[in-house]
């Protein structure tokens, strides 16, 4: 039954949400750190507070923090917390709360992210189906050297290779940021055509990197799949070229791939993460990178479990969707 | 001469190996009349496969056609540029591959994979008519209109079968090239098969060719048989006279290894193993099985020649 | 010897990978011997030189002698990566033997675990754990970080592939003539797993050295040590691009840029011993 099968891929995802809950729970505190009162000796020393207030002032703010209450109990509290998205104040910005910064920062990572994965999944895919096609045009094999080669390397690397030719060597694009510094945002065209001309170099080193990937494996899946007894009656009907293409091979193939990009997605975004901070692009890598610089807990660990839940959410979604991709794989299996 | 539906001449077909060239069909020729049904018979690897995919000029690199001609109703196929070549396959010559293999598109429905034949053909149709023309179609293979809907993996090998000869006849061809319909199926679906089958070409008046390796089913379904060996068409006769008076050694030595009902005792084989096509004997290719072979078998090519209305391809028949 | 060069030449792929890879090697070697290595600590020279025939890399802001830095920082990164892949396709090994071979409630406990590591961006976890440890790492804590999240995909690769070697014919043989289950699992799979193995390590090791990068990049890694990864760090800590500093980040970005082609160039030729039927595509 239908029902049977998405519930029992949701419990997998809840599994997921509460592991990584609890992950993010104990294992700072494993260390024995304090955040408190790390932080209050380092305004300590940057601003001369007086020495004799600290344990003072640290007793309160772990009262207010609710570090004061044995561990079971901080867990509990922890667990309802984030089931309510609760994840906290940030300690570097306080008064303002995790939420409030994860919530400004993830727009632009999803934008980013979505866009990018979207267009190289797509356009690689096609491509490397068109690669392994016989009739496609000659030319097309001069495209495989360097998108092999492209997809090799690391996305940031690439991000600061483009930074260097296309917006330092020529200034065609800005080097940093999401939007140019002493604009407010606003819902123009011009911002709009401000925040897309500092996304493209961020946006160009994933994609120019991904779509080489997508595109090998999809390359050899249709070359597998050219050889199957399906695609020979195919053109035995008589069917047109195109017609084999797309709906014999083309749909056939893409099942691995999406298989593949399920699985991919963690790396994609690990990569992500590592672009927005070299480009200064305001998402949760940029905020995940400052809040490793102030030692900020609450926001790191607000940042991986969302991260966590939202990619948990997709590959539910992902998991959902493949059985109506594929006829073959019924709804009552695992 | 033009009474003829299909004429194969002189065909040759090679795949280029990297340790030589496979010669998997050697001078081929035979001819079908309309209605007439032409059995191939031979073991694996004998070139009828390559055979009948050339026909429909579906043979890839690195497999080439050679030389000969084939001829459909008088026309001369490779006249037909790719397109005009795919309008005639199905619409004219229609393939039946092995359905209870791979040969159905996993991912559509069945109908789904008549529906594109009959589009890409130039058929417009609307719903209602797609919808008669489909159930039609299967109840003639004798399926229940309900496959229309399923998926390849919901259907056993026999059905399968059948809802290949249903997209195979679709366009209702005046030639079916049937490749191994039954091999992988148990005798009774074997039979009922078959029997679709015959029923089907009857009513639509087209010419049969069957391809296969079951020298029983061939005595049952066909007018005339073709015996191939290594790539060669040794023996073309009325199925009565192959069976009864086999002129070849090497359909003799077929026929008298098939088991029997009544005499009881050892099965009788065919000494030694079927030839590498990369690498023939001389003379005649079944010289080093043959017990009758003399010199001029070792260094001569047989040629097929009309004999009391049988042609048979030896020096000593 | 013969037959390995002529193999070669079939084997593109094989072939640049091990020759960037020599390179590489080369490179810290021949830099060793004409470098003083300690020049790769701050304060060793004048700062922010551009390339000259004294600094052939340029220095830094802190006084680094950046040829020294990517001599001395190449090893530090590729043994990270090393220890981590070895670890990572080591314990993959065993598991995914034990997994495959008595299936099962192991199998599926085996199997879960992993799946459900695999889910998780690894980076994340990476950066808690880190983030956790007090102080700062060391080089060999962090190639324990990164190993202890690097056997979950090659875990799961291997389990596949065994899984499918199982099923065929001489393994059946092997156990109707009475082999033990050890017996059977390295006389007759691991001969036929060696190359998958072989570039399921490169790989594993890639993905490690990418990992580590990816944490120093972040601020987490060794802060003393001159690995390539921090040295980008503190190209984008100083911004050194805006700058105009370029050969500080140069000389890393070419170093990676090696590392990770050579390394993945090793693995498809790798991938084409181990898997003969790639050959033959277009």
């Amino acid at each position: 039954m239908q029902a049977a099968y998405v519930a029992r891929r949701f419990g997998v995802f809840l599994l997921i949400v509460w592991l990584a809950g609890t992950l993010n729970f104990f294992l700072p505190r494993m260390s024995g750190q304090d955040p408190v009162r790390t932080k209050l000796l380092q305004q300590a020393a940057l601003g001369g507070y007086v020495q004799g207030g600290i344990e003072e002032m640290t007793r309160e703010y772990e009262r207010r923090f609710g570090l004061d209450k044995p561990l079971w109990r901080q867990y509990l509290t922890y667990l309802h917390d984030i089931s309510q998205l609760d994840f906290n104040y940030s300690i570097a910005n306080y008064p303002r709360t995790v939420r409030e910064l994860v919530a400004d920062a993830l727009p632009w990572t999803i934008g980013l992210l979505g866009i990018t994965t979207l267009l190289s999944f797509g356009i690689g895919t096609l491509l490397g189906a068109l690669l392994a096609w016989p009739r496609a045009p000659r030319w097309m094999v001069w495209l495989m050297p360097p998108l092999w080669a492209l997809h090799a390397i690391p996305f940031f690397l690439l991000g600061l290779i483009l930074t260097y030719l296309l917006a330092f060597q020529m200034p065609l694009l800005p080097i940093f940021g999401g939007y140019s510094a002493g604009i407010t945002p606003a819902l123009s065209w011009s911002f709009a055509w401000d925040v897309l001309q500092h996304a493209l170099l961020p946006a160009l080193s994933i994609i120019l990197v991904a779509t080489g990937g997508w595109a090998l494996g999809m390359r050899g899946m249709t070359v597998t799949i050219l050889g199957e007894d399906y695609v020979v009656f195919a053109e035995a009907k008589g069917l047109r070229a195109s017609t084999v293409f797309m709906r014999y091979c083309v749909r056939n193939a893409i099942l691995p791939q999406v298989t593949a990009l399920a699985l991919a997605l963690g790396q994609i975004l690990s990569g992500a993460v590592l672009v927005e901070v070299i480009f200064g692009y305001p998402g949760i890598g940029t905020l995940l990178y400052q809040a490793i610089r102030e030692n900020d807990h609450f926001v790191i660990q607000g940042i991986v479990f969302t991260v966590i839940v939202a990619l948990g959410f997709t590959t539910f979604v992902l998991d959902v969707v493949y059985p109506w991709l594929d006829p073959r794989i019924s709804y009552h299996r695992t | 001469m033009s009474e003829r539906v299909l004429r194969v001449e002189g065909l040759r077909v090679g795949f280029d190996h990297p340790q030589g060239l496979v010669q998997a069909v050697d001078d081929v020729s035979f001819a079908l009349s309309p209605g007439e049904r032409f059995g191939l018979a031979g073991e694996s690897g004998s070139g009828k496969s390559t055979l009948a995919l050339s026909i429909l000029r579906m043979i890839k690199a690195p497999g080439r056609i050679q030389a000969g001609e084939v001829w459909f109703a008088g026309t001369r196929l490779a006249d037909l540029d790719e397109e005009g070549m795919r309008a005639l396959r199905l619409s004219d010559i229609a393939l039946v591959p092995q359905g209870s293999m791979n040969s159905l598109n996993p991912v559509l429905r069945i109908q789904q994979q008549i529906t594109d034949a009959l589009a890409d053909h130039g058929l417009r149709l609307t719903r209602g008519e797609e919808q008669q023309r489909i159930a039609t179609l299967l109840a003639a293979v004798g399926l229940p209109n309900s496959v229309a809907r399923m998926y390849p993996h919901e259907l056993s090998g026999g059905m399968k079968q059948r809802a290949c000869i249903a997209i195979a006849t679709c366009l209702r061809p005046k030639v079916i090239i049937a490749d191994e319909p039954t091999s992988a199926l148990d005798v009774v679906v074997q039979r009922q098969v078959m029997a679709t089958l015959a029923l089907l070409q009857r009513d639509l008046a087209a010419a049969v060719i069957l391809v296969g390796h079951d020298m029983g089913l061939m005595a049952q379904f066909v007018d005339r048989l073709g015996v191939m060996y290594a790539g060669r068409l040794v023996e073309v006769a009325p199925i009565a006279e192959i069976v009864t008076r086999p002129r070849h050694p090497y359909t003799r030595a077929l026929i008298a290894s098939l088991p029997s009902l009544e005499r009881r005792g050892a099965l009788a084989g065919i000494p030694g193993l079927a030839p590498v096509l990369r690498d023939l004997p001389g003379g005649c290719a079944f010289h080093p099985r043959c017990t009758l072979a003399t010199d001029r078998c070792r260094t001569e090519k047989p040629k097929l020649r009309n004999i009391d209305g049988a042609q048979v391809a030896c020096h000593l028949a | 010897m013969r037959g390995a060069f002529r193999y070669l030449g079939r084997n593109p792929s094989l072939t640049v990978g091990i020759a960037l890879l020599a390179a590489l090697g080369l490179f810290v070697i021949i830099g060793n011997l004409l470098v003083d290595t300690h020049d790769s600590r701050p304060l060793s020279v004048p700062t922010l030189r551009p390339p000259s025939r004294d600094f052939p890399f340029g220095t830094d802001r802190q006084g680094r002698d950046l040829l020294a830095v990517m001599v001395a920082g190449t090893p530090l990164t590729l043994r990270i990566g090393f220890i981590a892949g070895f670890f990572g396709v080591g314990l993959g090994t065993v598991l995914a033997f034990i997994a495959a071979y008595y299936r099962g409630l192991v199998d599926t406990m085996i199997r879960g675990i992993a799946d459900i590591g695999l889910t998780v961006p690894g980076l994340l976890v990476l950066i808690i754990i880190a983030v956790s440890i007090k102080g700062t790492l060391t080089v060999s804590q962090m190639a324990l970080v990164v190993a202890s999240l690097a056997w979950l995909y090659p875990t799961r690769t291997i389990r596949a592939q065994v899984l499918s070697l199982r099923e065929r014919g001489y393994v059946e043989v092997a156990r109707l003539s009475g082999m033990s289950g050890p017996g059977i699992i390295f006389l007759e799979l691991m001969p036929n797993l060696l190359p998958y193995l072989a570039a399921t390590l490169v790989s594993a090791v890639s993905s490690a050295i990418l990992a580590s990068i990816a944490l120093e990049v972040l601020g987490l890694g060794p802060i003393d040590a001159p690995t390539l990864g921090m040295t980008l760090y503190w190209v984008n800590f100083n911004a050194a691009m805006i700058n105009g500093w370029w050969w500080w980040w140069i000389a890393p970005t070419v170093i990676i840029l090696t590392v990770f082609l050579g390394l993945f160039f090793l693995t498809v030729g790798l991938d084409e011993i181990a898997n003969p039927r790639l050959r033959r595509s277009a």
